[in-house]
């Protein structure tokens, strides 16, 4: 399915949005769910086959803390901090993921050694309260009142971020096309398919891999820094963690893993969920008897939980997956044979 | 360095090694029935943490709302979890029995998001607590240890115990190994793997609620508690070596001790970082687990 001009078109209107007068609230859900749909690219060019990662609340966590850090202690500008932070995150994946891939840790051996990784970024963030706030978070210092194309702060002024935030999303889908129709894409489908023959063919195993993985380790530090940047408000719990690692991965799965605009589609439809749930019910409480309640606070929860199980039970292949099958009877055919390359 | 080796022979130090002993007793404990599900149907719970939640909260709140007394609460908190666990298995990884691992991972994921909102939705996000204290055991002037954790420790080695018996001894637990090895040709020989599936999954479930009559007694109650524990359960079945009571004993004792001595010598949260990062080294040296005979 060519959806360039698809794409295009989107980009082109979220851009114009402000001539229209999007502002203030629903811009924000827009940039929020952008600059999440790039982390959401970047965990699945790596989560597609079947590098499924659980660590990426780590690298995110990595991306915003670092910048944060930089610029509160030392002063150095995100124009820096960012690059920096995202090289730390490219070591420390290559760190993990090296020897996962040389020893052959895989499937869900590979999941849980990248969960761990997301439980030690987080503890290390809240071990060293006295630096970086612990569980209660931390803000990156204003730079002066209003505007700073310095400190990459623009308070009150979503407009700039709407254009950061398309750009960055932009690049995700370029990135993902360039993947989808290069070569390593064939030797990493072979490498989820069958390890051992793909490297008797003469595919570097571990290179490929680890190429992916850095990658995606990068994007999804980038997306924290500029979380951090737009926000201006980062938390264990918000960023990191296992509970930000299995967001990720649910979004992308709800989207569709194996589309470029999967992730995108996840993202807006799990960050609009839980908004329109939050704003219809509330947190407001119900008392059913003298001792229980209702709490509403838990419906965004309870309901992805069930959407969650169900799209893995039913559709697997995500929204845009399942619909792009109903759509194009033809082409299913080629693709079924890759119809259960999740391993 | 003198100070270093004085603090070593301190008395709180001798202290700290045998509360880290006995939070072993419960490390092993929350283990024990994941590393049974692990080990027979060969599927990762990520939920299993948010089973001893909702078995902590029905504990909570027939004995604090309720009035019911604590043994018949704890014995329903048992028996519900035995229930979510094969309500667990019947709707959602009968489905994916056949899919790849990583889906049921991610499926029980969803359960986990599941398990949180119904516990924010009826409980909210206070923190809950018991307030029930069995007090300690004082055992000279300086060493105390709490009774709640000393009985975990003794229960954790019954069960483990009770448990090798019975798979080890009774029929049932002949047909629960014999599955684990081989699930294709069990189902040849005219064995029920559904139902036997279904009974590995309700027995981890109660072990998940024993596990829950324990902690509730000592920590808060609370939506979220299962994160604060899950992946140490986790990380723990996995460098024991899936479906290895043993060594999954041994490494809930590795990893309480690497953690109250790196919470002695600074925050605890260290001593979390101190057992992670050896999770993972551990990973690349014996991926296999710790005691698995090298093939």
């Amino acid at each position: 399915m060519n959806n360039k001009y698809f794409i295009g078109c989107l980009a082109v209107i979220l851009c114009l949005l402000p001539l229209f007068g999007v502002q203030g609230y629903p811009l924000h859900i827009i940039i929020t769910i952008l600059i999440w749909s790039f982390a959401y690219t970047g965990w699945s060019i790596m989560g597609r086959f079947g590098l499924v990662s659980l660590g990426h609340g780590a690298f995110m966590a990595m991306g915003g803390y670092i910048t944060a850090l930089l610029w509160n202690y030392l002063g150095m500008s995100p124009w820096l901090g960012i690059p920096i932070a995202l090289v730390i995150t490219g070591i420390l994946a290559i760190i993990v993921a090296y020897p996962c891939f040389k020893f052959r840790i895989v499937g869900h051996y590979f999941a849980l050694v990248t969960l761990a990784l997301s439980e030690v970024v987080r503890q290390v963030i809240i071990a060293t309260r006295d630096y970086t706030g612990g569980s209660l978070g931390y803000t990156p210092e204003p730079h002066g009142e209003g505007w700073s194309i310095y400190a990459i702060q623009f308070p009150d002024d979503r407009i700039v971020f709407l254009y950061i935030a398309i750009f960055t999303w932009l690049v995700g889908i370029i990135i993902w096309k360039i993947i989808d129709g290069s070569m390593s894409r064939y030797a990493l489908e072979a490498i989820s398919e069958d390890e051992d023959a793909s490297s008797a063919i003469g595919v570097k195993v571990t290179n490929e891999k680890l190429k992916i993985t850095v990658l995606s380790a990068i994007m999804t530090a980038f997306a924290g820094a500029l979380y951090c940047q737009y926000q201006m408000f980062i938390s264990p719990d918000t960023i990191g963690g296992v509970g930000i690692s299995l967001q990720i991965v649910f979004a992308v799965v709800v989207g569709g893993i194996y589309s470029s605009l999967g992730p995108t589609v996840g993202a807006v439809i799990t960050l609009i969920l839980a908004e329109m749930l939050r704003i219809s019910i509330g947190t407001a409480t119900v008392n059913l008897t003298e001792s229980l309640t209702i709490n509403a606070a838990g419906f965004p929860l309870f309901i992805y939980g069930i959407m969650l199980v169900g799209f893995i039970i039913f559709l697997p292949k995500g929204i845009v997956g399942g619909l792009s099958d109903l759509l194009s009877k033809k082409e299913d055919k080629s693709f079924n044979i890759k119809s259960s390359n999740v391993k | 360095m003198a100070e270093f080796t004085e603090s070593l022979f301190s008395i709180f130090f001798i202290e700290t090694l045998m509360n880290g002993l006995l939070l072993g007793g419960i490390l092993a404990l929350l283990s024990i029935g994941l590393n049974l599900i692990f080990g027979v149907i060969d599927v990762v719970w990520i939920c299993y943490a948010e089973i001893i939640m909702v078995g902590m909260y029905l504990i909570f709140y027939l004995n604090n709302d309720l009035g019911f007394h604590i043994i018949p609460s704890m014995i329903a908190g048992i028996l519900f979890s035995g229930l979510v666990g094969w309500l667990t298995h019947k709707i959602v990884i009968s489905r994916l029995i056949d899919a790849a691992p990583i889906n049921q991972l991610i499926a029980t994921g969803g359960l986990l998001f599941f398990f949180q909102g119904a516990a924010m939705i009826v409980f909210g996000i206070e923190f809950r607590n018991m307030g029930m204290s069995l007090g300690s055991l004082a055992l000279s002037e300086d060493i105390y240890l709490s009774w709640t954790r000393l009985l975990s420790f003794a229960i954790s080695g019954v069960i483990v115990v009770g448990l090798y018996f019975f798979l080890s001894k009774s029929y049932l637990g002949a047909a629960i190994r014999a599955i684990s090895q081989d699930k294709e040709i069990m189902s040849l020989m005219g064995v029920d793997t559904k139902k036997l599936y279904l009974l590995t999954s309700a027995i981890g479930g109660a072990l998940a609620g024993l596990a829950a009559c324990l902690l509730v007694l000592q920590y808060d109650v609370h939506p979220f508690i299962g994160l604060s524990f899950g992946p140490i359960t986790f990380i723990i079945c996995v460098m024991g070596g899936l479906g290895n009571m043993v060594g999954g004993f041994v490494a809930a004792f590795i990893f309480s001790e690497l953690i109250t001595i790196g919470g002695y010598f600074a925050e605890i949260e260290w001593g979390y970082v101190l057992a992670f990062v050896f999770f993972i080294v551990m990973m690349f040296i014996r991926p296999e687990g710790l005691f698995a005979r090298k093939s």
